[in-house]
């Protein structure tokens, strides 16, 4: 991608892989529980406007180096406000997708006035009302990442042929995830009654086939957050910024650019 | 030599067909499938099995437990051992064993195999176990902390039974404010532990620096030989010299009053479609974090299918070739045993007799043989090879009771 570059950036000696490119208003966007891959078109795309950080969760990935003490999401959520402090970065957007959705709304509860946008996609985090989170633990890497896809193609388009490197990420991903969201898996049952403070305007997005979080997680999600917007994708699944990046592109875009 | 016996209480009532058309026999396959009609009579049945062993002269009974699957009955070994503390006299009783990490109160569990080794006025052996990659998930527990989860688990049961209460424990994994249980174990400074395995190779050189026995599971010869190495040279890093007190082998050993009926009884080891062998679930047997991370590459392609099972899947025949499955009677067996005896030199030993579908007066005949026969036998081989149980040489139940450590050239001071 055109102007993007990935640096290193030393958190107290945890070294943590940071991707940025674009310029305008800062954005950060936070990955899924199954990492992510270097260079998307979603990424791309938000870098024509915007100034996109994408750090790589400590431990989630070769690239990212682990930190033994990490407990929680909410861990890295404290981390990633070291992050945006050391970059100089003020009044960030945060765009979080799935697991990362987590990490983003523990950012904005712990520091509600801190954000331009909150942007939550398929968001983890919240214990959903009816359904379950979908568990990993019980189904293959592959088939895990799959079912993050409306259509298996769109699966295809980004995989391709998975790779043995690939399916190391997503051990180590996995790996990572068990470390810091085994029990109660992959929600924190005190942050909806953290949400109520939060100031920055919110976007819940949802895939219309999410099977990894039931969309009445969403809809939490949008009672909790003061005066959010709730949009729906259509055909699409849990990865949307994979399976639909131009539509959630648009949607995030317009979202964030404004005043 | 300690000679011991072995079963994994196989539910063997399941439907076998229904297993082999799912695809896997744990932890998702269904508990509609367990009969405790069956399951009632069974484990009155292999009560009733020890209990005669003990009669043939058997000296000891090892013990495991499992959870989710048809292959072992035992949910909780220290039912079992509960049990036979108070109705055996002599034998025995060696968990191999509780899985330490599975324990949210370790201290629970010091308590309960203190009670048993009182009530069996000190027979017991509290082997200690990671557990199964599955056996995680049946329980919910945490895969990635396993191997931190067994360490301080074990340092906490340990405390627990050698220090004077009441104290405080502070761990990344357990917190007790107050740790005084009042059953403390009959034997000092503490039962015996021993450590049995397969395959990883921390876990080997865990409990060579304890100087717990480890006691390799129906490995091959050859892999038997390998785990010794990587145990002895940790012995000398540590300073003593290993014997063959510090290890232990279990080998699949059917013996029958004919060559035929052995081996149609032996052909039944293949049953177990467990996680060891058969129908293991690749992403349930191995979760992330479980497993050693040298060996990530290998298990992800397994998970995916893209490579055979790191633990491997042998043939009947390539196990017997191997030296895992003997079949025979006393006098045929007896001979395959020595040579096995000779060429890995083990303290401890276990038979794994009976598995599968093996007929109640099969088992017994099997159980009876080795009882009068073959354990005798073995245990004069074990005198004239010098391979002396831990019990025999007194060995320290743990390294810092050790009286013999060389001086160690960075210990200065």
């Amino acid at each position: 991608m055109a102007g993007w570059s990935d640096h290193e950036v030393d958190l107290g000696g945890l070294k943590v892989r940071v991707g940025r490119g674009g310029a305008g208003r800062p954005v950060l966007v936070l990955h899924h529980d199954i990492g992510t891959l270097d260079k998307l078109p979603f990424y791309e795309a938000l870098s024509a406007r915007f100034d996109v950080i994408v750090p790589v969760h400590p431990g989630f990935g070769e690239k990212s180096e682990r930190a033994q003490w990490l407990r929680h999401p909410r861990d890295i959520a404290a981390l990633y406000q070291w992050l945006l402090a050391d970059l100089g970065v003020e009044r960030a957007s945060l765009v979080g997708l799935g697991f990362g959705g987590w990490i983003a709304a523990e950012m904005a509860a712990l520091a509600p006035r801190d954000f331009h946008r909150l942007v939550l996609v398929g968001a983890m985090g919240i214990k959903p009302p009816q359904g379950e989170i979908k568990d990993q633990a019980i189904v293959s890497y592959i088939d895990y990442a799959k079912a993050g896809f409306h259509d298996p193609a769109a699966f295809a388009r980004n995989y391709g042929d998975v790779s043995t490197e690939q399916l190391v990420d997503w051990d180590l991903c996995r790996e990572m995830s068990f470390r810091i969201a085994w029990k109660p898996y992959m929600y924190n049952l005190s942050l909806p009654h953290l949400l109520g403070g939060v100031k920055a305007p919110s976007l819940v997005v949802w895939g219309d086939d999410d099977q990894i979080v039931p969309k009445s997680a969403g809809e939490v999600y949008a009672k909790a957050l003061p005066g959010a917007r709730f949009e729906t994708v259509a055909a699409c699944g849990h990865c949307a910024e994979m399976e639909k990046p131009d539509e959630l592109a648009r949607l995030v875009t317009g979202f964030i650019d404004v005043n | 030599m300690h000679v011991m016996y072995f079963t994994e209480q196989p539910m063997s009532a399941y439907p076998s067909d229904i297993g082999l058309e799912t695809g896997h026999t744990a932890l998702l396959f269904s508990n509609k499938h367990f009969d405790p009609v069956a399951g009632s009579e069974l484990y009155n049945r292999y009560l009733e099995h020890y209990i005669y062993a003990e009669e043939q002269g058997v000296e000891g009974f090892m013990l495991n437990e499992h959870h989710n699957a048809p292959f072992c009955m035992q949910a909780k070994c220290n039912v079992f051992a509960s049990i036979l503390a108070a109705v055996t006299k002599k034998a025995k009783i060696v968990l191999l064993g509780n899985p330490l990490p599975l324990a949210e109160n370790p201290v629970r569990l010091a308590e309960e195999l203190a009670m048993i080794d009182m009530i069996s006025k000190g027979r017991l052996v509290s082997g200690f176990v990671r557990g199964g990659g599955q056996e995680q998930l049946a329980t919910g527990v945490n895969p990635a902390f396993n191997r931190e989860r067994f360490e301080e688990a074990h340092d906490l049961v340990v405390a627990a039974w050698s220090r004077q209460g009441p104290f405080r424990w502070e761990g990344a994994h357990y917190q007790h404010r107050v740790v005084n249980p009042w059953a403390v174990p009959l034997q000092k400074p503490y039962p015996r532990v021993w450590i049995p395995g397969v395959l990883s190779r921390e876990t080997i050189i865990w409990a060579a620096k304890q100087r717990y026995p480890y006691i390799a599971l129906n490995t091959s010869i050859e892999a038997t030989k390998k785990i010794w190495e990587v145990y002895d040279a940790t012995a000398e890093e540590v300073g003593y010299t290993a014997g063959p007190e510090n290890h232990g082998y279990l080998q699949q050993v059917h013996v029958s009053d004919t060559e035929e009926k052995a081996e149609k009884n032996a052909r039944q080891f293949l049953w177990m479609q467990g996680e060891f062998t058969g129908l293991a679930h690749p992403v349930w047997a191995n979760p992330s974090g479980y497993f050693s991370p040298s060996l990530r590459r290998n298990f992800v392609e397994f998970a995916v299918g893209r490579a055979e099972n790191p633990r491997g899947r042998p043939t009947f025949e390539q196990q017997v070739a191997d030296g895992r499955i003997f079949f025979g009677t006393p006098k045929t067996v007896i001979p395959k045993l020595r040579r096995v005896l000779e060429e890995t030199r083990p303290g401890i030993y276990a038979l794994w007799g009976n598995d599968g579908t093996v007929s109640d007066a099969d088992a017994r005949t099997c159980i009876r043989l080795m009882g009068q026969e073959v354990m005798p036998a073995m245990r004069e081989i074990g005198k004239e090879l010098g391979l002396n149980s831990p019990f025999e040489v007194d060995a320290p139940v743990h390294l810092k009771y050790s009286t013999d450590l060389k001086r160690m050239p960075q210990a200065a001071e």
